[in-house]
């Protein structure tokens, strides 16, 4: 399947970038700082994931992640 | 299935990646031993402070920033120590690399920080000593030599903080 | 390290030989590294009030969310949410009678930190008096390079009850998930992150008050009995100083592709901006993207009797639209008693939903509706 060539080989390389980031402790600033996170507030963002997920087919790999519910 | 075509994936993926990661070694901080590098810095009480001035008495250099949570944690253990052994010959500066110096001056006036703070904004001391943890802090000698070296904070490393500093002010 | 055999499995063998090859595989990465440890979450409580209204729907509830670190290297968590329905959907008015229903959600989760890697183990369950589900869920996230990539592997494990509330119909579905996630940090202001996630259903995957439509009149509806998904996902966030601060504001764009074996393929996109305003206040504005396909045994209208039948409209081909804001008040943003911070939120999202292949049978027309999502909260940080 595709998925066992391609994502082992995207996440290697993302992993190989890891090389060039170079960023060193004292200048992690701004990283440290909550809008530079993916889900500053899980609770907010875990429900509004959850009510496009119960109207649409697509589901998974975003940074939330849920249970199940009938929500038909 | 998918499923064992998803579990080989993970298994590729963290053989190769623990294989690119194992080489990853650490920048070189100073070597334990050697002359601690002298720098000069402008301190909170606005003199400009140098390193080398300290001589004769045992040093502790905290590299911390307001962004840093572990730093936040460990800053009134520190000034509990500094308030403590002063008067044994205990220098302890704190060199906050925070761009804006204001926020670094504003948590050490609420945390009531008595000890000097100087500001390395530029990064100049952080770049020299080679800082890749933070908090970062390294012991020096009454001689000026770097004994002892800490990166990052946990509970507890203060105890052995003051271990240290009470067998160096002993020589 | 050893790659681990993960031997000939199928979705039909028991919960324990799927889940033993992902352990080892996550255990398989605790190797310490010279470099700086990952971090607990922070330790907070959230309390939300969420309103959804749209479609002929509403559904409103409290939801809650409660953090607190034990120690140095255990945190523990828990969840409360609730769901008050009342429906009045196209679906329900077209076939049925509109309805009220509560639906509550507890969940308790235990994260443990050790060296550089950092486990969580959580249980949810759901219930309604129609539906019961219970999901286990483990994570291992693992940082390497002194904190600038972050390895995540997590697989979860759901067993759903689906039953009727007017016969004594009941059915089940086993559920398993797999996901892997790298976040990259590539400079000192672009995080890069990575992800994928594997479902595999099987069981009753319909809804058992549904029917569907051949040549206009209904008939129930028929699901293939599994379900297989994948979905990959690209985010990335980038910051922006200022001279007054070291970050002012910052953008966030992920896409993700999804497509399972139902024949459904979508694609996602979303983008929200963030900007500080003062000390005190944080905007944020979001719009998203999303777009299907049908499932293969989709229909609007089915001319002759199938294997497989749906008249779901979320199997349908549709696209939505939304945009959203939200707004923070950092009314606390100094220490007070055992408080770190607190903020009040607002947030107002529009989703426009846009149906290709699924009529509104009150008016023949492609059926599309809008719906205003609200959002109340208060969060505390400790």
């Amino acid at each position: 399947m595709i998925w066992t060539r391609f994502v082992p080989m995207l996440l290697c390389a993302v992993t190989l970038l890891a090389g060039c980031a170079g960023v060193k402790s004292y200048e992690r600033e701004m990283l440290a700082d909550p809008i530079m996170s993916f889900s500053r507030d899980p609770l907010s963002d875990q429900y509004l994931e959850h009510v496009y997920e119960v109207r649409e087919g697509a589901r998974g790999a975003t940074t939330t992640q849920g249970g199940g519910c009938g929500c038909n | 299935m998918f499923v064992r075509a998803a579990f080989k994936t993970a298994a590729i993926t963290y053989v190769l990646t623990a294989l690119l990661a194992a080489p990853a070694s650490q920048a070189a901080m100073p070597k334990i031993g050697a002359a601690a590098p002298d720098f000069a810095l402008k301190s909170s009480s606005g003199k400009n402070l140098k390193l080398n001035e300290h001589r004769g008495e045992v040093v502790m250099i905290n590299f911390w920033a307001t962004w840093c949570a572990p730093c936040r944690q460990e800053l009134p253990l520190l000034n509990r120590l500094h308030e403590q052994y002063r008067k044994a010959g205990f220098r302890l500066l704190g060199v906050n690399i925070d761009e804006r110096p204001d926020a670094a001056r504003a948590m050490a006036k609420n945390l009531g920080i008595s000890f000097p703070v100087l500001f390395d904004s530029e990064k100049r001391v952080s770049r020299l000593y080679d800082v890749n943890a933070m908090p970062s802090t390294v012991l020096i000698d009454r001689d000026g030599k770097v004994r002892y070296i800490h990166l990052g904070y946990r509970a507890g490393y203060e105890t052995r903080y003051e271990a240290q500093i009470r067998e160096l002010l002993k020589q | 390290m050893a790659v681990t055999d993960s031997g000939s499995l199928s979705i039909s063998e028991p919960a324990v030989a799927t889940r033993w090859p992902a352990l080892l595989a996550a255990l398989g990465m605790l190797i310490s590294y010279t470099a700086t440890a990952v971090v607990l979450p922070d330790d907070r409580t959230d309390l939300l009030y969420h309103y959804y209204d749209g479609g002929g729907v509403t559904v409103r509830g409290p939801a809650m969310l409660v953090r607190k670190s034990a120690g140095d290297n255990v945190s523990v968590s828990g969840r409360y949410y609730v769901d008050t329905v009342s429906s009045a959907s196209i679906d329900v008015v077209t076939t049925a009678s509109p309805y009220k229903d509560k639906r509550e959600e507890f969940g308790v989760g235990v994260d443990y930190l050790h060296g550089n890697s950092l486990m969580q183990a959580s249980v949810t369950s759901s219930k309604e008096n129609d539906y019961l589900a219970d999901t286990l869920s483990l994570n291992v996230s693992h940082d390497l390079f002194g904190g600038l990539t972050s390895l995540n592997l997590g697989f979860s494990q759901g067993q759903d009850v689906v039953q009727r509330v007017d016969t004594s119909f009941e059915s089940d579905i086993n559920r398993y998930s797999f996901s892997l996630g790298v976040s990259q940090v590539l400079s000192k202001s672009l995080l890069l992150g990575v992800g994928y996630e594997g479902i595999a259903e099987e069981g009753y995957l319909s809804n058992p008050y549904r029917s569907a439509r051949i040549l206009g009149a209904s008939l129930p509806e028929q699901y293939p009995g599994t379900r297989d998904s994948q979905a990959v996902s690209v985010r990335a966030v980038k910051g922006f100083s200022s001279d007054q601060r070291p970050i002012l504001s910052s953008m966030r764009a992920e896409y993700r592709y999804f497509r399972d074996n139902w024949g459904i393929r979508s694609n996602t996109l979303g983008v929200a901006l963030q900007r500080y305003f003062g000390n005190r206040v944080l905007g944020e504005a979001r719009c998203r993207y999303f777009q299907q396909s049908a499932a293969t045994f989709y229909s609007d209208n089915f001319t002759s009797e199938m294997t497989y039948m749906a008249r779901d409209k979320e199997l349908s081909t549709f696209h939505s639209h939304s945009l959203g804001a939200k707004v923070t008040w950092y009314f606390l943003d100094r220490k007070y008693l055992f408080l770190d911070r607190m903020s009040l939120n607002f947030s107002h999202d529009y989703v426009n939903f846009d149906y290709q292949d699924f009529t509104d049978v009150r008016t023949g027309e492609p059926y599309s509706f809008g719906a205003n999502v609200l959002q109340l909260y208060i969060s505390a940080w400790y």
